[in-house]
């Protein structure tokens, strides 16, 4: 133990360095909540005092309600396809040897590197041209596509993670492809599953650029929080909303590593082939 | 057996097993049954970006008139985009900044990155998910967490005016391109830490402790065997961060100001406002041409420097 003292040393600069590096990623955040309970129109120090009233506003507001469940549809809608289509994709990818699988892999996971805002335009571009008119539909077809990538890397490690010849003993025990795949993959990669469907929820719900391009006259959550903006008054409401999204993203995402954490754990440790 | 194989084909229509015969073909190519799974993702991704990308391609070399489009091809667009030196001078800065960005996030992550990987020994899961849980929640309310915080009544200016420190608010926090750039490189940290985190997380610590055998100090064993063999890691880091920043829109939008606008807001407005959808595509096209080659120099430029240095 002690030849590895000198890397196991703690090392306090690094220490204080951490806490300040963790303190500045939360606290600007974390000013949203704060200033959602100050009793002012006027979103600055010093704070007037404690108030729910724009909260309660907020509960009043009919559009509020009306773009909360759009985006709940469009969330749900996205999850269970994007993890559906990203389940068999998954097993696809560790499973077996397709030809150019690397390519593929890359191709699929292009949303999460190129500007969101050629996606957007682009899909634009196409429904228009196809005459197909802007719609919840629409967005849901965009948050699909931004969602994939997020769901297929929460489940390649739950494949990764066990032991192909549980299926191969299953199906030598006379079960077909179906059956196997549904009393054997699914219960093993059910806690994968679980968190894909609620990081990919997570992720519409919180969409803005593919929303923004893609909506017709029903708005998103975050395109009515966008439409708000441009009015300091509205400011108030708009923290509270904030602050409520926040909190729930945070659950969600959340409750989704948690269930994860055994998968990626053991990702993040062996990234090595 | 065949009987209940065929029932339970059938009522999973999820799956693309067909007739007996399609799926025993199946079952014996590995590579098919690879595909079958990977297709209804393959046809999304080729609906929704391959597809769409084609068509902004066509587009770009189309001309807009009135509220139509005249689809005889031109080059017209591209040679507008060299005539008016608005495009370039804005694609330009767009690159400055992201590239600013990029640099700083990277250079503030890569101790996170180097601390949790090699000053963590328990509950390293814990300090991951708290690093990268802000990354998961609503880029337009972090945006706009920033435009709180840095606002010309803003925390930042009304706590030190409460203070007595300023008499008057400091104007150059928003509407600025400082202010686009910290927003950025606080929006995109916990994505620059994982892929760092990754590489020194791998690095066998045995030849870490050969090093300091053979003599050498900390800084010198950071610099000839740490950083070397994470390079890749930040490398990727830099990618992922400077090529969705480069195109971003929603925070110059909220916090740019006229001086701190991207190229991300004129394709927008080219697909609103201005409503020259062509322009649009061909400002897309060559905004997706710039990052590729800029990535691409990047690479090899690093690729060089690690045959160098190893």
């Amino acid at each position: 133990m002690s030849s590895k003292s000198y890397i196991r040393r703690p090392n306090r600069p690094l220490q204080i360095y951490a806490a300040i590096f963790l303190i500045v990623l939360y606290v600007p955040v974390l000013f949203l909540p704060l200033f959602s309970l100050n009793d002012s129109i006027y979103v600055k120090f010093p704070l007037k005092g404690f108030t729910t009233q724009w909260y309660v506003e907020l509960f009043n507001r009919e559009p509020v309600w009306a773009a909360l469940m759009n985006s709940v549809k469009v969330g749900t809608t996205t999850s269970i396809i994007a993890t559906g289509f990203g389940v068999f994709a998954a097993k696809a990818i560790t499973r077996y040897r397709i030809p150019g699988r690397g390519l593929l892999v890359g191709f699929i996971m292009l949303p999460l590197v190129v500007p969101g805002i050629i996606f957007g335009v682009a899909l634009l571009v196409l429904l228009s041209q196809l005459g197909i008119p802007l719609s919840l539909y629409t967005v849901t077809i965009g948050h699909v596509i931004v969602s994939l990538p997020f769901a297929i890397a929460t489940m390649i490690p739950r494949f990764e993670g066990f032991d192909p010849s549980v299926e191969e003993a299953s199906a030598d025990l006379g079960e077909n492809a179906w059956w196997t795949f549904w009393r054997v993959t699914f219960p093993i990669v059910f806690p994968g599953i679980l968190a894909s469907l609620l990081l990919t929820f997570t992720v519409s719900f919180d969409e803005f650029i593919m929303a923004f391009f893609l909506s017709g006259t029903d708005p998103t959550l975050p395109m009515y929080i966008w439409s708000q903006l441009r009015f300091p008054r509205e400011f108030p409401p708009i923290l509270a909303l904030a602050s409520i999204i926040l909190l729930v993203s945070f659950i969600l995402v959340f409750i989704g590593q948690w269930i994860n954490r055994d998968a990626q754990a053991k990702t993040l440790a062996n990234e090595e082939e | 057996m065949s009987g209940q194989s065929a029932t339970s084909a059938n009522s999973g229509s999820t799956r693309p097993l067909g007739a007996g015969r399609l799926s025993r073909w199946l079952q014996r190519s590995e590579a098919a049954r690879g595909f079958s799974l990977l297709s209804p993702t393959l046809l999304i991704m080729t609906i929704g970006v391959a597809v769409p990308f084609g068509i902004l391609i066509v587009m770009s070399f189309w001309t807009q008139i009135g509220f139509g489009f005249d689809t005889n091809p031109t080059v017209a667009n591209y040679e507008n985009f060299g005539e008016r030196p608005i495009y370039g001078a804005l694609l330009k800065r767009s690159l400055w900044m992201s590239g600013s960005a990029t640099i700083a996030t990277v250079l503030l992550c890569y101790p996170i990155a180097y601390f949790v990987a090699f000053h963590i020994h328990r509950n390293k899961m814990i300090w991951i998910v708290l690093i990268t849980l802000p990354f998961w929640t609503s880029y337009l309310l972090r945006v706009f967490a920033w435009k709180v915080v840095l606002g010309y009544e803003g925390v930042i200016n009304s706590a030190l005016m409460t203070l007595g420190l300023i008499e008057a608010p400091l104007e150059f926090l928003l509407y600025s391109q400082l202010a686009v750039v910290i927003t950025l490189v606080h929006t995109w940290a916990a994505f620059a830490i994982l892929p760092m985190y990754v590489s020194l997380e791998k690095i066998d610590k045995s030849l870490l402790e050969a090093a300091t055998d053979l003599g050498d100090g900390p800084v010198r064993r950071f610099f000839r065997i740490t950083l070397p063999l994470s390079l890749p890691g930040v490398i990727s880091a830099s990618l992922l961060i400077f090529i969705p920043t480069t195109g971003d829109y929603i925070t110059p939008a909220l916090l740019g100001g006229p001086d701190g606008t991207m190229i991300g807001n004129l394709i927008q407005k080219q697909f609103g406002a201005i409503n020259n959808w062509p322009m649009g595509a061909t400002l897309s096209i060559i905004l997706m041409l710039s990052i590729a080659a800029i990535a691409l120099i990047f690479m090899f430029a690093t690729n060089f420097v690690r045959k160098r240095i190893s």
